[in-house]
């Protein structure tokens, strides 16, 4: 589903991303933990392609990019939509409601038909909890709403895998659950994921695998249950301890 | 002492109110046919060259850059006043004629351009990157993002600064009054100068003026409550 081979990312002299390889199957839930700074959100990002990487092939479903050699503006679009992406900041447009957000992107870039999106969009809404939300405008929803959005609008364009970054860092502790559950609830539907999160609880209820990456290369990765439990690296254990 | 010689001469009241009154109505057809349009056609043009200048400025194509950069320059350091007579009485020396009217819509529209793509700049730069990312994060291309997203918000944040700009651009109008545009102030020059009542016509003129500008202020505050409705 996904194949990384040797991604680099460097800004100006730094060098943030230093060879990351990454194979993640149809279906699998990926967590990434790791300290700040260790390039989690951008290697996200570069799946995405909200940064182009330095060096490095990704591969996506039937789809390649290959940052070793020049790549045109073009093909970034169609690779770009193959990935959905939440943000930690939720980043809604502010000036649709929660429907108009879920829309934008079936209706402006897909150009399908309104009334068929209008449907898929509340279908979708209704699916995050946020059915007798539709006319809301950002300001006026919670974060934990907000962020919930966030991931309809990513999947109203229906891509194959959904990226998260640090998806509930910003939210009040009583509304983190909220958005776990819808988490989990697409992880159990079957979609691919990569989530950014330091949520244990999340990883150890849905993920299939969790990696650590510190230093802008994967330290180690595995079951959740043995690196939660028994890490094999010292600096995992460092960061573990750290964080439980 | 003035007002003293008025009210000692009744005669000179009643004059003075019939040529107030008498003089209304071409002033007054003065800003409906000139002033006016005048305003609004060059500050139609004005935004659409400043938003096209506020592209090129934050372009990555150095040269069109560049281009933005002069142009706003150069219409900022020059008077308004100067750029009319460039326009009007200068490029006839060079085969160019160009009408009172025209030359006066181009000059306008050229500064309101200038001035008003600072602001849209501004505006567009202030918005968060994170609207970029998300736009693109859901497929949508540069043109896009910039239409459906940015500059919707954008638009907003540069209401206030526009409508004093608009507001500025009613009042510099009197300006083409020397390039012979025969707007209100030029009437009421021309009014003047037959009865030779200066303090009375230009006070008229100056009062239709504020008028004109208080109104637009009370339009001002109404849109921009309309645009607040999305933040909080
Ligand atoms: N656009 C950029 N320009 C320059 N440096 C950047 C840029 N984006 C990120 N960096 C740097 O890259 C490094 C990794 O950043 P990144 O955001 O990927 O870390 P992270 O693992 O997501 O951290 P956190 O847990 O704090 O979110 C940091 O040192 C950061 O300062
Ligand atoms: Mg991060």
């Amino acid at each position: 589903m996904i194949s990384i081979k040797g991604l680099h990312k460097q800004f100006d002299q730094l060098e943030v991303l230093k060879g990351i390889d990454l194979e993640v199957e149809k279906g699998k839930v990926v967590v990434v933990i790791g300290p700040s700074g260790s390039g989690k959100t951008t290697m996200l990002r570069c799946l995405n392609i909200l940064e182009t990487p330095t060096s490095g092939v990704i591969h996506i479903e039937d789809q390649s990019l290959d940052f070793n050699k020049p790549i045109s503006k073009r093909e970034i679009p169609p690779f770009r939509r193959l990935t959905g992406m939440v943000f930690q900041s939720y980043n809604l447009f502010p000036h649709m409601t929660a429907l108009e957000n879920v829309m934008e992107g079936p209706v402006t870039v897909k150009k399908n038909n309104k009334e068929e999106v209008r449907k898929k969009a509340v279908q979708l809404l209704t699916k995050v909890g946020l059915g007798d939300k539709l006319d809301y405008y950002p300001f006026q929803l919670s974060g934990g709403q907000q962020q919930r959005v966030g991931i309809a609008r990513a999947l109203a364009m229906e891509p194959k895998v959904m990226l998260f970054d640090e998806p509930t860092s910003a939210l009040d502790p009583e509304l983190v659950g909220e958005v776990l559950k819808v988490m989990k609830d697409l992880a159990n539907e079957g979609m691919t994921m990569v989530v950014v999160t330091h949520e244990m609880r999340f990883a150890k209820e849905a993920a299939d695998e969790v990696l650590f990456m510190d230093g802008g290369v994967i330290i180690e990765r595995g079951k959740p249950e043995a690196i939660f439990s028994s890490p094999k690296e010292e600096r995992t254990k460092q960061f573990l301890s750290l964080i439980q | 002492m003035f007002l003293n010689s008025i009210f000692a001469d009744p005669e000179r009241v009643s004059r003075l109110i019939e040529i107030a009154k008498n003089s209304l109505q071409p002033l007054l057809e003065g800003a409906i046919v000139y002033t006016i349009p005048l305003t609004l056609i060059s500050f139609i043009c004005g935004i659409i060259l400043a938003v096209l200048t506020a592209l090129a400025r934050i372009s990555a194509i150095k040269p069109l850059q560049m281009i933005a950069r002069i142009y706003v320059s150069a219409i900022r350091g020059t008077p308004l006043l100067v750029q009319l007579f460039i326009i009007f009485y200068g490029l006839p020396t060079v085969g160019i004629v160009i009408d009172p009217f025209p030359s006066a819509v181009i000059g306008f529209s050229l500064n309101v351009g200038a001035y008003a793509s600072e602001i849209i700049r501004a505006a567009i730069l202030s918005i968060p990157k994170g609207q970029w990312e998300a736009g693109y994060s859901i497929g949508m291309s540069y043109p896009q993002t910039l239409k459906r997203v940015i500059l919707p918000q954008a638009s907003r944040v540069s209401l206030p600064p526009l409508s004093n700009t608009f507001i500025s651009l009613v009042k510099d109008t009197s300006l083409a009054a020397m390039i012979l545009v025969t707007e209100m102030f030029r009437r009421a020059q021309e009014i003047a100068a037959t009865n030779y009542e200066f303090l009375l016509l230009y006070l008229e003129v100056a009062l239709i003026y504020w008028i004109i500008c208080f109104l637009l202020s009370i339009v001002q505050g109404r849109l921009e409550k309309r645009l607040d409705r999305f933040v909080s």
